[in-house]
């Protein structure tokens, strides 16, 4: 009975993680379907937002829940220019590197990262907010339960918060007239500036989302986490497992592929110690480059096209 | 209705395209004929602003279309159905019938111009819910079609429609494009099935190595001995 409930506390745990997870996948995976690059500043674009959310709490006294109506159109604006100036210009120039995009954004998150190490210094910080010690039990609610869960009440909330943005995602990209507008340009550029769009505007808006979306994943993240200026990188790997594990450019692939490495993380904190949680991450990265290279989406596909 | 006066276009230093001038009046059927690598397909990429041109230009309704964003000119009026349909594969059919239709008074009659298409295509009708990526070749031209109907075009331009379609399918998308020829659409096809194009254009040009080398009525191009020869295998 107690293995049991270690396996259903950590698979819960794991999936509360996996939503966050599949934020930050969601984000890339829009910059990604649409420009056909990944993003690597795309953790240290968080990074940003949570340092926003890190003094709106500290100076304002602003809940980090709240700091995503800030932080999120904040990041779309910082995601909209670096598109313009800095991606847009590199993708006209014909070069040896054919993803010199890409490198530029390695460049962007280092700038980044720095930055923020010259301005706020390396120290640890976090967001002290005063229900995040409230946790339910199971057996609160369910006295003569034969078995013991507990939900932290931060987790919850961080985990229901990015569920509503993956449905509002979902609801966009579905049934706006934009949002296929942007699932055109990723799936046919040409055809879509033949349809009438405007591709590069379509561009600047993908990025600018993919970048308040993971902006509202950090603000998300921030109570359950530390912040400091180097936390980027980590999250861009995590974002790159993510993505590559979904299926390059798949929505639903990401969100999967988000859940999976959430519960396989939290599975090898679990069993096998704290500390290998990133060994569990990019063993289960390396096995889907092996054994399914074509990532969750791959299979999606396969049900959907019958090929 | 378009006019396009002595255009050159390379593909980087490569010139492809070499001083072409023709015109389409409003309520043609103009044929673009010529073998592959010829050009054709350049020429309406040319128009529709994804290929720069590098000298001469284009009218459209009276107004230079080659300064203008590509994505603009649907909006004009004109609606170029690319080679190999070109659909959004990940898209449903209705889906794809809609972004057909984002601008202006397109988008206010979207609803009612969606029916007419399924009218026109009732097999499309039965698969409106289905991802056009799994759409058999046929289907998916007309879906092409459709997509450009929807944005209510004054002149569709097609490019190569046949294209590997079974003899009945080509006999279809030839029939649509009479039916929608005999509602006052000017039409501006490329093709290399060349007899059935020639069978319902009004006039054709015959293009050779990136050069207009022909051009007349479409019956009497059918009767050229050259035409004859190099096209239609007699």
């Amino acid at each position: 009975m107690v293995q049991l409930e270690v396996f259903l506390q950590t698979l819960v745990s794991g999936l509360l993680l996996g939503g966050l997870y599949a934020l930050i996948g969601l984000g890339m995976t829009l910059i990604m379907g649409v420009m056909k690059i990944i993003n690597l500043a795309h953790g240290e674009l968080m990074m940003v937002a949570m340092y926003i959310a890190y003094w709106l709490f500290t100076l304002l006294g602003i809940d980090p829940y709240l700091a995503v109506f800030i932080a999120s159109p904040a990041l779309f604006i910082l995601g909209v220019l670096i598109q313009k100036y800095l991606i847009t210009p590199v993708i006209k120039v014909e070069s040896i590197l054919p993803e010199n995009q890409v490198i530029l954004t390695v460049g962007i998150g280092m700038v980044l990262a720095s930055l923020a190490t010259v301005f706020f210094k390396s120290d640890y910080r976090s967001t002290p907010v005063d229900y995040a010690s409230v946790t339910w039990y199971l057996t609160d609610y369910w006295a003569n339960s034969p078995i013991e869960l507990s939900i932290s009440l931060l987790w919850a909330v961080s985990f229901f918060f990015s569920i509503m943005i993956t449905i509002a995602m979902w609801f966009f990209l579905s049934r706006t007239d934009i949002g296929k507008s942007i699932r055109a340009t990723s799936q046919d550029s040409d055809a879509a500036i033949l349809m009438g769009i405007n591709v590069n505007r379509m561009r600047s808006l993908s990025f600018g989302l993919g970048a308040a979306i993971v902006a509202a994943a950090g603000c998300l993240f921030i109570p359950l986490y530390y912040l400091y200026p180097a936390l980027g990188g980590q999250f861009t790997l995590i974002a790159f497992v993510i993505t590559i594990l979904g299926g390059l450019g798949s929505n639903v692939g990401a969100i999967i592929g988000g859940l999976v490495l959430g519960v396989f993380e939290s599975m090898t904190s679990t069993y096998i110690g704290m500390g290998w949680a990133p060994v569990g991450r990019f063993s289960i990265f390396i096995a889907a480059l092996i054994f399914l290279p074509g990532g969750i989406a791959s299979l999606l596909h396969r049900r959907r096209f019958g090929k | 209705m378009i006019q396009v006066k002595d255009i050159d276009v390379f593909y980087a230093d490569l010139q492809v395209i070499w001083d072409v001038s023709f015109t389409v009046s409003p309520g043609e059927i103009v044929a673009l004929i010529g073998a592959n690598g010829a050009g054709k397909s350049t020429i309406l990429r040319t128009i529709s602003g994804l290929v720069p041109l590098t000298k001469g230009g284009i009218i459209f309704d009276g107004k230079p279309i080659h300064t203008m964003n590509g994505y603009d000119l649907i909006e004009l009026g004109l609606v170029h159905v690319p080679e190999a349909r070109r659909l959004f594969p990940e898209m449903t059919v209705e889906e794809n019938l809609d972004i057909g239709a984002l601008k202006g008074v397109a988008k206010k009659n979207r609803k009612a111009n969606k029916e007419k298409i399924f009218e026109l295509f009732p097999r499309l009708s039965e698969r409106r819910r289905q991802l056009s990526g799994t759409l058999s070749g046929g289907e998916q031209q007309m879906l092409a079609i459709g997509r450009g109907l929807m944005s209510m075009p004054k002149m569709m331009m097609l490019d190569e429609p046949s294209l590997g379609l079974a003899p009945i399918l080509v006999k279809e998308v030839f029939r649509v494009i009479k039916q929608v020829r005999s509602e006052g659409m000017t039409v501006l096809i490329v093709e290399q099935n060349v007899k059935q194009t020639l069978s319902i254009a009004d006039r054709a040009y015959v293009l050779e190595n990136g050069k207009l080398i022909m051009e007349g009525k479409a019956a009497e191009l059918a009767d050229n001995e050259h035409v004859k020869a190099a096209y239609l295998g007699v």
